[in-house]
């Protein structure tokens, strides 16, 4: 059994104008040491249900159903005290853009320190040691002077490794960064996922990475899940996503990226349309509207299950798998949805 | 940080000597009458008035009767005729024309009634406003949440006067229908430190029934707008309870521009801004007093008044933007 | 080739090219003010420090660095939005640095901007039509019906619809929004169109179709393109010749697949090398340069080659003299004491083996 599994999990909001379906059954699991990469652009849900891991999405006009085991026990029937145990403490949680993301009035210290006594029992020396220990193996230089430091007076990506510290004050299980590079510059990018991945392999966690970047995946993953309006569309290991893609979106995300290790196409295969209002979802497959592989089974909701043959990889699409692999490749070895005419 | 300081007293002086000066031009320059005329009273014949206009050093030029003034308000020095005409300072405001008593010593009798005043009003309208702001913010959409919301807008929007009225007419102990609260006059029988705040009381709450109104609404959309950070996601993500989560993280947040808010209308209470209230209930404030100086063209009275008004809202302002500095790092290294 | 690395037309500069949009050593420093009684200069952000580039018609210049390179200000400076602190600019011949208000308007209509962010630069209390139609209106171009005749054609050209003249922009998506800023800065019919950072804000599949608009649309109004993106990929795609930017300078410059293939600035190669692509093996066969540290400030950028405080190969010379814009044949500009393609080819080779491999195989 994994460390983390996530059964059909469904987040609706009430809102004004209706039922907003921000996660529509999506499942998916994570083990210890693995990286689990979470792509989808914006809207998809990736971000409302891993916060619905840690209770974040708790609120009087959201319901949620389906279950999420830790280690065998149901979180989303955890009490608000139970939830709070949890929180930076056995899973931990970091977010897009360090900047907002830590209070700006506080110094760092303090903020690293109040992570780790609202858990632990412990005094403000132990608990500044630990943090000081912490800042170091993130790779902040001079990290006892840095402890007075407030926020503002950090560049972004040392203020993304003091987030990545933060979390990581009380050894939990599973660290979930939610866009971690998105708002950092390339360089740094690169570095904070070195950095990421290092810490990993130092302390034997499973990390969740949220992301729309199909390039950060690439570099740091074990496995993908690809989600879509508020479903996991395609789930598989490294390869079998980026070498045997099974999903029209999945193709669609890889066509229509510019990759400077390709030649150039003359136009960047397209998805065309826009992702679908999560009010009103399209009946069936989410990504019929947009998809020039229609046909008349799609109305029926695919379920998540492994068609191209590999136990592990699963997707949700109607179309058999000889012929998924005759329409994804448009031009030459490229995969994509198509190229429309120059 | 002390660069800062520094720098905001410097132009807090600057600002001072600029109030002057256009204090200065407002009653010497635009007179509604001869300040010689007033002085004189009612012995008005044109021998008295020219000596006393000798006396005010009033056909001096313009610029020398303003560095005059200045010296005289500012410093000990006798420069520019101060010994002659009206004696050196500092805090020489001159003297009122009614009484002939120093302004200064009539404003700092005056002071103390209404900074006890102000300060039992800060009191209540902090400790009726701010808890109610940020459970409304906590609470949104609740019944209690709106009710607040309703009644505040009724309250900011009463005039002063009226609900100091009304209040007496409830709670006053002679007029009132239920006798609770001394009524108008109190103050001034009251011989007591206690029996001055008790005779307060109802003013207090009539001072603070609007600002407190203003200061829920304020709070609570400022906490709104705070509750939806980044970095309160991140405190629940730490595990921080929600208890916590509002003190620590929210409300210290939310409650700096509460801060200059407060440091502004204090300021501007003591430079006599509570006018209404002292009036309605006949408290010998500098508010009463600037009415009374007014209605008598009682020139001096209403230039110092008006030029200590201008001190307190300056040193206010600077106060507050220190406190400012201090509770948001960010602003601090300019 | 000499050791110096001139080649052999010796007697090429920079500053001899000529084309639609000519900018050279274009300054523009921001002062940095403090003090106690009165503001005294303590520092200048050197945002742009000394850009000379031109760009030649019909071509798309990409323009790519990381935050604080000075890009964005180098874009509006050029368009004047920002006056230069020294330098100058000429479009088709003409100076544009000190012409103020009624002289510049006339060239504004042949240089137009296209924003970052979808959601800020519309207003949103205009309606789409008003927005798009109000150039048109400023330089009384048309009025009335023939304006609204206009703004249909450019609705329709951007892949909207008249339907949505009378909308506001809160009611569309971030890809729409764009769409509506490209129609706006089409209007006027312009030679020379400032894109900075035009995808950066939207979705990977709208980024395509954005891109693809734009594309199509150079061809049919005959555009000019300053394209500015931190995505290398989108960059390379896009570009006929590509800038490099580093702490307010051009650290290398030349046509697109040169660059890429080729770089000869080791930040050049940091970038290239740092962009994860989506190939695992191909990700998985990289020795990336990745740069010590964070990047210093534009208000107190390293003496000489500003790049030599975080570069794997800097040495003293780096320290002590800056390195001046030589040309490395085929039109490839870079300025560094120690080109990567003389000193450190296996450095190219490590951090891009992609360059050299067969793209890897797709099952089908």
């Amino acid at each position: 059994m994994s460390l983390l599994e996530v059964q059909d999990l469904k987040v609706h909001f009430e809102t004004d104008d209706g039922v907003v379906r921000a996660v529509d059954g999506a499942s998916f699991s994570v083990d210890r040491g693995q990286t689990l990469g979470i792509v989808g652009e914006s809207g998809c849900g990736k971000s409302v249900a891993n916060m619905t891991i840690l209770g974040l999405t708790r609120s009087p006009i959201t319901s949620i159903s389906g279950r999420i085991l830790l280690d065998g026990r149901d979180v989303l029937e955890a009490s608000p005290d139970e939830i709070q145990a949890i929180r930076g403490q056995e899973i931990a949680m970091i977010f897009q853009d360090p900047l907002t993301s830590l209070h700006p009035f506080y110094k760092v210290g303090k903020q690293l320190v109040e992570a780790i006594q609202v858990h632990k029992d412990v005094s403000k020396q132990a608990a500044r040691d630990r943090s000081i220990e912490l800042l170091g193996l993130v790779g902040i230089p001079d990290p006892e002077r840095r402890m007075n430091a407030y926020p503002h007076e950090f560049s972004g990506g040392m203020r993304q490794r003091v987030m990545i510290a933060m979390a990581l004050v009380n050894d939990p299980k599973i660290l979930i960064a939610d866009e971690p590079t998105t708002a950092l510059d390339v360089t740094i990018q690169a570095q904070i996922l070195r950095l990421i991945q290092r810490l990993q392999e130092q302390l034997g966690m499973a990390v969740i990475l949220i992301t729309h970047d199909l390039g950060v995946v690439a570099d740091v993953a074990d496995y993908i899940n690809v989600m879509y309006a508020g479903r996991i569309v395609e789930a598989g290991t490294l390869d079998e996503i980026f070498y045997d893609p099974q999903h029209p979106y999945t193709w669609g995300l890889l066509g229509s990226l510019a990759r400077p290790d390709r030649p150039r196409t003359l136009r960047l295969s397209q998805i065309q349309g826009q992702p679908p209002s999560l009010l009103a979802p399209p009946q069936g497959c989410h990504f019929r509207p947009r998809c020039p592989y229609e046909f008349d089974k799609c109305p029926q909701t695919p379920g998540l299950e492994p068609r191209s043959g590999t136990p592990g990889h699963l997707d949700r699409c109607w179309l058999p798998p000889d012929k998924k692999r005759s329409l994804r490749v448009v031009e030459g070895e490229q995969i994509g949805l198509e190229v429309p005419a120059a | 940080m002390l660069r800062y300081i520094v720098r905001r007293v410097l132009w807090g002086i600057a600002l001072l000597v600029l109030a002057s000066a256009v204090i200065f031009v407002i009653f010497y320059v635009f007179p509604s009458a001869d300040p010689a005329k007033l002085r004189a009273g009612r012995q008005a014949n044109p021998a008295v008035i020219a000596s006393i206009r000798e006396q005010l050093g009033l056909s001096d030029p313009l610029w020398e009767q303003f560095l005059r003034y200045l010296t005289q308000v500012f410093t000990p020095f006798d420069l520019f005729g101060a010994a002659e005409h009206g004696g050196t300072g500092p805090f020489n405001f001159g003297r009122s024309f009614g009484s002939n008593a120093p302004v200064k010593d009539i404003i700092l009798d005056r002071l103390p009634a209404t900074a006890l005043l102000v300060a039992g009003a800060v009191f209540f309208w902090l400790l009726m406003g701010l808890p109610t702001g940020i459970i409304s913010a906590i609470k949104r959409r609740s019944l209690l949440d709106r009710a607040t919301m309703v009644t505040s807008l009724a309250l900011i929007s009463a005039p002063v006067f009226w609900l100091g009225l009304v209040a007496l007419y409830l709670f006053a102990s002679d007029v009132g229908k239920i006798h609770i609260f001394p009524g108008i006059g109190s103050y001034l029988e009251a011989d007591t430190f206690w029996a001055r705040c008790w005779s307060l009381f109802l003013p207090w709450l009539v001072l603070a029934a609007a600002t407190a109104a203003i200061y829920a609404r304020y709070l609570r959309s400022s906490m709104i707008d705070v509750m939806s950070e980044d970095y309160i996601r991140t405190a629940r993500a730490k595990g921080v309870g929600e208890g916590s989560v509002i003190m620590r993280h929210g409300i210290r947040s939310a409650i700096t521009p509460i801060v200059t808010l407060l440091g502004l209308d204090v300021g501007l209470l003591l430079a006599g801004n509570a006018i209404l209230t002292e009036s309605v209930f006949n408290i010998p404030g500098i508010g009463h007093e600037i009415v009374v100086a007014i209605n008598r063209s009682n020139l001096p009275v209403i230039q110092g008044i008006v030029l200590f008004g201008a001190f307190f809202i300056v040193t206010f302002n600077l106060i507050v933007d220190i406190a400012y500095a201090y509770l948001d790092p960010r602003v601090r290294y300019r | 080739m000499t050791d110096t690395g001139v080649s052999t037309d010796a007697g090429r500069s920079l500053e001899s090219e000529s084309g639609l949009l000519e900018i050279r050593d274009l300054v523009k420093h921001f002062p940095i003010k403090s003090g106690v009684i009165i503001d005294r200069e303590v520092g200048r952000v050197r945002a742009v420090d000394g850009v000379t580039l031109t760009v030649k018609e019909g071509e798309t210049l990409g323009l790519v660095g990381e935050s604080g390179c000075g890009k964005s200000t180098l874009c509006r400076t050029v368009l004047q939005l920002i006056p230069p602190t020294s330098g100058s600019v000429r479009f088709e011949g003409e100076e544009l640095v000190g012409k103020r208000g009624r002289a510049l308007r006339p060239l504004r209509r042949e240089m137009q901007m296209i924003f970052q962010d979808p959601y800020a630069s519309l207003n949103p209390r205009q309606r789409v039509g008003e927005i798009i139609g109000t150039p048109l209106r400023i330089h009384g171009l048309a009025s009335g019906d023939g304006l609204k005749r206009q703004v249909n054609e450019l609705l329709e050209r951007v892949g909207l619809g008249p339907e949505h003249y009378n909308r506001f922009p809160h009611e569309f998506s971030g890809g729409q929004r764009q769409r509506i800023g490209i129609a706006r800065a089409l209007a006027l019919r312009p030679k020379l169109i400032v894109a900075d950072e035009p995808v950066s804000a939207l979705d990977v599949s709208i980024q395509a179709q954005i891109i693809n608009l734009l594309e199509d649309l150079q061809d049919d109004f005959k555009l000019t393109y300053i394209f500015v993106a931190h995505d290398l990929g989108v960059i390379r795609h896009v570009s006929d010749r590509i800038a490099v930017m580093y702490l307010g300078k051009i650290v290398e410059v030349g046509p697109a697949e040169e660059v890429y293939s080729n770089p000869i600035h080791p930040y050049t190669l940091t970038l290239l090398s740092a962009l994860p692509i989506p190939d695992p093996k191909a990700n998985a066969a990289r020795h990336p340069i990745v740069p010590e540290g964070d990047l210093p400030s534009p208000a107190n950028p390293p003496q000489a080659c500003r790049f030599h405080t975080r570069c794997p190969y800097a040495t003293e010379i780096c320290s002590q003299e800056e390195p001046a814009l030589l040309h490395y044949g085929n039109d490839h500009w870079a300025a560094c004491h120690h080109p990567l393609h003389r000193e450190h080819p296996e450095a190219v080779a490590e951090a891009l083996p992609e360059l050299k491999r067969e793209p890897a195989r797709v099952r089908g």
